[in-house]
């Protein structure tokens, strides 16, 4: 499988080569057919790996393919770990990927830097399998980063305009905050264990949870939750998880095909599989645990709220993706892994579909983006509608769709986790913190699923005239690729559910500590099959929050579109707050990067400039020059002084001479 | 045969070109037969000299313990100084370093400079002879004399063919680094007196007390300070940066600034490694300090080539911090790791920041400004060097599959293993260096175009594209496959590891 495996990672990085420097000379389509046949052919590859893990018993692989570097004994290693976690990320990132460059030949037709674009996707297409396929922390730490460069060049690809080229930098930097934390951690995985590659550090695990270390003199701490915690924040970073999730929306002023796979798909949840991938390491530290879930519940919440409010129609998505990112949080956290995994596959699909169907309306509308703007565009764009409608019941749990599965079965693993068995005080407080959180986070998502859906798809036309009469359904570029995800969308879960959170698909890649492991537990008293699920829907509070936040957006947007008006001006506070998004954005930029830039000020012009140069360095010219001048003076050029110098200065040597010797 | 005067032929090769420069001359105009034989000479020197060096490498014992192409004749006779040559894993890449750089610089400055061109070339020349040299003596006075003969060229390359404020930067820059080479003579003296001799090696083998291995390494300390550029003695770095040309710049940045690491781990460590042992918490601070500090002052700058120059100084930080982690390593994987970290640091900052200061070039050549505030949009125009300007920002903030990123993560991993704090501190470059350098990115490259000079700005010619390329092409072949660098240093490294752990009290 080794010439499988390098082919998968190589062929999109080729194209990405080719299309990037001979973009002139291969033309438009050159540069769209080598990358979706190289893209093509990793999916295939790909699905094949996931064929033989699944249905031909095939064991998991860790192979090195070169050698970075060795020194100090420190062996530093690129080499591919392919299990069947990695095998399903292969077959998500490439699946998708593959849509996108498809979708793309009709979002970007227009679009000078064409070639460029379809050189990046598939820039990071390698980039992104090289991450999921890595058996190491370096080559993990190389996709990781090489993901955030191709998602910097992307946000920043309309480079004339000042929101993308702010958005990119703000993602680049906050992202280079998570990372912080992560080379950190990995740099204690290389202490506490002496290796990179995953193997030898899951082995070593209980040795390094048996660790102390004072990171602060006279307070030992955990070794490993310390590392896990420092992990976990290049996570939140890179999965944009509370305090750090404020470049994604920012990061939708890119074009809509790269919202879709990177900020959604893909990239975005790195992070959820990364703590997945390290679940050997993140079992051993309850504390751990616990930071995750709160981190993540808190971001499953309150970003949530947000996307009530916004009026971009990417934005809403985005806070979406914010707000599901949270969920696979919790879960993390919850020690339910798989399901993280799950709610991670099926939210591949339907939100890259949920943002290819954005895109298709706004490509419809020229590029028009505010739902204010919109409304009834159902009857012009049919396909458009129908799969944006899947994407959006998938979305809030309908019963039997991608979403209800795995959403569903994530809040009951939520609420079935060890934490609600926790005695302490603070177990009990994490608990109804994570499973209020994602329950009520529930009725929040269908609530701004639906009111954009309504407002967009429904009622009254709010186009200008000149749009309207332009309206028409995208070509098939964009609506294949938005049937190909709906499909699955609409059907993975009902198939998959079973064996992958109940059939022990991951087997050995995911590991869960016996008293923690929620979804065994599951699966022995509650799981009874997908269609179980769906017929015992009546008894899921989660189904009625969904129903209830449906209604609430149907009566507030459709039929009483007068009353969030009313509301708005009523909690005009409340409103604020959301619609300044808590105000963190405004604590980033005027609190920190001023901040920072009042300390690089400071620093240069009080520490270099004044002190160094100023007193130091041309102080002590300055001080050598008045020595000198007053030396000077002594100097004045007349014979006799200098003889009477001399006179008087030999007398005084003889003297002391005679005298003194 | 010739490996046998190998390391002579390197120094002197570029030394006679020089020469042979100054006699052909500059020519009527720069079109003339005897302007051309110049350029050609000159590239052709430089050419011979890396080829060379290419032969160099490929000679090289990986495995070997000591020195090797050692070449050791009496020079003085009555102070029992010899000239005395050799490398190891640890001078090599730097003499590599060295030799593929100043091509580059020949090529960059083909016809840029108007001025005496015959003399600029036969002073980069010169210096490229005289920087083989410092990275090839291992006789004490020998060291000296490449190392001062060395400030020679460059001072008169800034002075000469540098900015407005060329003559403070000059003094400034002459001033801080003699004065501190001045101890280092001084320390020299003192060993000799002990010693009876010169030999580097002598100096490394006899016993020395406390007292006097703090004030050699305070000596030391002081010359090396200065040429890495350490906080507090850092301040002649962005004048001197500022006001050179572009060929200065890149040759000041790329290999001068690691003459200052070089001497730390070829002298301090081996001669005073007790001393060193005391000294080594300040060295850290101070290197941490440069990592920090420097990282917020860079932030600010309106000029591009003080904004590299800081970053300079930040990521030499990481080689004196690497360097002088060996102490707080008690046991393990990272004691060697820090000195192959600082080392390949040195490698990488020499290509990265050379490229960073070819690139302003390429924009003052056009322009003749290197304010940040003067340009915006420049992506429009030269949509080739925005890829390759965004490409080597990128190294410079550390990106992973670049060369930047390699010492840096060796250096953070080891500093880890020494002090949570040094590592915390240490890896705040990922997010200072991301801001300083991407920030100037987004001023500069992106944007709409700015303003007419923007608007009329033409992509790269052929010759600045070859030299960019080829340092692009570096920086990711060392950043994806860093071995060969690595293994090259690890056999010497080990042994000054064990070398520094003896006690010479």
């Amino acid at each position: 499988m080794y010439e499988y495996y390098l082919t998968i990672v190589l062929a999109p990085l080729a194209a990405a080569i080719i299309a990037g420097l001979f973009g002139k000379k291969i033309g438009r389509a050159g540069a769209h057919w080598i990358t979706i046949i190289a893209v093509g052919i990793s999916c295939l590859l790909s699905l094949l790996v996931l064929r033989n893990m699944f249905w031909g018993g095939a064991e998991p692989e860790n192979i090195s393919v070169y050698t970075w570097a060795v020194t100090d004994g420190l062996r530093m290693e690129v080499g591919f770990l392919v299990d069947r976690l990695t095998a399903l990320m292969m077959c998500v990132v490439s699946f998708v990927s593959l849509m996108v460059h498809i979708y793309t030949i009709g979002y970007m037709h227009e679009d000078p830097g064409y070639q460029r674009f379809f050189s990046y996707i598939s820039l990071f297409t390698f980039s992104m399998l090289m991450l999921v396929m890595s058996n190491n922390f370096l080559q993990l730490f190389f996709g990781w980063e090489a993901v955030g460069l191709v998602s910097y060049l992307l946000i920043g690809f309309w480079f004339k305009r000042e929101t993308a080229i702010f958005a990119n930098l703000k993602a680049f930097i906050v992202n280079r905050i998570g990372d912080f934390g992560f080379i950190l951690g990995i740099s204690g995985v290389v202490m506490f264990s002496g290796s990179l590659d995953y193997a030898t550090v899951f082995a070593a695990a209980e040795g390094i949870a048996a660790q102390d270390i004072e990171v602060i003199a006279g307070m030992p701490w955990n070794a490993m939750t310390l590392v896990c915690i420092l992990l976990f924040i290049g996570a939140m970073g890179k999965s944009a998880q509370a305090p750090l999730h404020v470049w994604l929306p920012d990061s939708m002023a890119g074009p809509t095909p790269i919202s879709a796979l990177i900020h959604a798909a893909t990239m975005v949840t790195a992070g959820i599989f990364m703590v997945a991938r390290m679940s050997p390491l993140f079992e051993f530290s309850t504390t751990a645990l616990g930071v995750v879930i709160i981190i993540g519940a808190i971001t499953a919440f309150f970003t949530g709220l947000l996307g009530i409010v916004q009026n971009d129609i990417k934005r809403v998505v985005a806070y979406s993706t914010l707000s599901q990112l949270g969920y696979m949080t919790v879960a993390l956290g919850a020690s339910a892994y798989s399901a993280a995994i799950f709610h991670l596959m099926t939210h591949a699909f339907f939100k890259a579909l949920l943002f290819l169907a954005a895109g298709s309306v706004i490509i419809a509308l020229h590029h028009e983006q505010d739902i204010r703007k919109m409304g009834g565009i159902r009857k012009y764009m049919p396909i458009t509608y129908w799969t944006a409608l899947i994407g959006s019941l998938a979305l809030i749990g309908f019963p039997g769709s991608s979403g209800f599965f795995s959403k569903d079965l994530l809040i009951e693993a939520v609420k079935e986790s060890h934490w609600r068995e926790g005695v302490s005080m603070g177990d009990q407080i994490t608990y109804w913190i994570a499973y209020l959180s994602v329950l009520l986070g529930v009725f929040v998502t269908a609530l701004y699923s639906f009111r954009m859906f309504f407002l967009v798809f429904h009622g009254e036309e709010r186009m200008d005239a000149e749009a309207k009469s332009h309206l028409h359904e995208t070509p098939a570029v964009v609506t294949v690729p938005l049937i190909l995800l709906a499909i699955p969308s609409a059907i993975i879960g009902w198939f998959t559910a079973g064996p992958v959170l109940f059939g022990n698909y991951f087997g050995e890649s995911i590991f869960v500590a016996e008293s923690q492991d929620v979804l065994a537990h599951m699966g022995e008293t509650i799981w009874h099959g997908s269609a179980g699920l769906v017929t015992h829907i009546h008894k899921s509070p989660a189904f009625w929050l969904a129903a209830a936040g449906t209604f609430t957006a149907w009566f507030l947007y459709l039929k009483r579109p007068d009353i969030p008006e009313t509301i708005k001006n009523k909690v005009s506070g409340l409103y604020n707050l959301l619609d300044r998004k808590y105000y963190i954005d405004d604590l980033y930029i005027n609190g920190i990067a001023a901040g920072g830039r009042w300390v690089g000020r400071f620093l240069w012009e009080k520490g270099d400039e004044l002190i160094i140069d100023g007193v130091l360095v041309n102080g002590t010219a300055k001080s050598v020059g008045r020595l000198a001048g007053i030396m000077r003076q002594i100097q004045t050029g007349y014979l006799y002084t200098y003889a009477f110098a001399m006179i008087i200065g030999l007398t005084m040597l003889l003297g002391w001479l005679v005298w003194l010797r | 045969m010739l490996a046998n005067y190998l390391l002579s032929i390197l120094v002197w090769l570029p030394i006679a070109g020089g020469a042979v420069l100054l006699v052909i001359g500059d020519g009527n105009d720069n079109r003339s037969p005897q302007a051309g034989l110049m350029r050609m000479t000159a590239l052709g020197t430089s050419m011979l000299t890396f080829v060379l060096s290419i032969g160099l490498y490929a000679a090289f014992d990986n495995a070997a313990t000591g020195m090797q192409f050692v070449e050791r004749v009496p020079w003085i006779e009555s102070f029992n100084v010899w000239y005395y040559l050799g490398v190891d894993g640890i001078s090599a890449p730097l003499i590599l370093l060295t030799t593929f750089i100043t091509p580059l610089v020949v090529i960059a400055g083909w016809d840029t400079i108007k001025q005496q061109p015959a003399q600029y070339f036969s002073a980069f020349l010169i210096l490229e002879g005289l920087m083989i040299g410092v990275f090839s003596a291992l006789d004490g006075l020998l060291f000296y004399v490449f190392w001062e003969a060395m400030l020679i060229p460059m001072f008169l390359i800034i002075g000469v063919w540098g900015g407005a404020r060329r003559v403070y930067a000059t003094l400034k820059f002459f001033l801080y680094t003699f004065l501190g080479s001045v101890l280092m003579l001084v320390a020299f003296i003192y060993l000799y007196l002990q010693t009876g001799g010169f030999d580097l090696f002598g100096f490394m083998n006899v016993p020395l007390g406390m007292t006097a291995q703090k004030l050699i390494f305070i000596a030391f300390l002081l010359a090396f300070a200065v040429k890495v550029p350490m906080f507090p003695v850092h301040t002649w770095l962005p004048d001197a940066h500022v006001e050179a040309p572009t060929g200065g710049s890149v040759i000041l940045a790329a290999i001068m600034l690691k003459m200052g690491g070089y001497g730390f781990v070829r002298l301090s460590l081996p001669i005073v490694p007790d001393g060193s042992d005391y000294f080594a918490g300040l060295m850290i601070a101070l290197s941490l300090i440069a990592v920090v500090y420097i990282g917020f002052v860079a932030l600010m700058q309106k000029d591009m080539k003080k904004l590299i120059a800081y970053s300079s100084i930040a990521h030499m930080g990481f080689v004196t911090l690497g360097f002088f982690l060996l102490w707080s390593i008690t046991a393990g994987t990272g004691v060697r790791l820090g000195v192959s970290g600082a080392m390949v640091q040195m490698v990488s900052h020499g290509l990265i920041s050379g490229a960073m200061f070819l690139c302003v070039g390429v924009l003052y050549d056009r322009v003749h400004s290197r304010q940040i505030a003067d340009y915006g949009g420049v992506a429009n125009t030269m949509p080739i060097f925005a890829s390759l300007f965004v490409l080597f920002a990128m190294a410079n903030a550390g990106l992973p599959g670049t060369s930047g990123f390699v010492g840096e993560f060796m250096v953070i991993i080891a500093s880890f293993k020494a002090n949570f704090w040094y590592a915390f501190l240490a890896a705040s470059t990922l997010v200072l260096g991301a801001a300083y350098t991407l920030w100037m990115v987004k001023r500069v490259i992106y944007g709409e175009v700015a303003n007419d000079n923007v608007a009329k700005l033409e992509d790269l010619n052929s010759r600045e594209f070859i030299v960019l390329t080829v340092l692009a092409l570096s920086v990711l072949l060392l950043g994806l496959w860093p071995a060969p660098l690595v293994d090259m240093m690890n056999v010497t490294i080990d042994k000054l590891v064990e070398q520094v752990g003896q006690s010479k009290l």
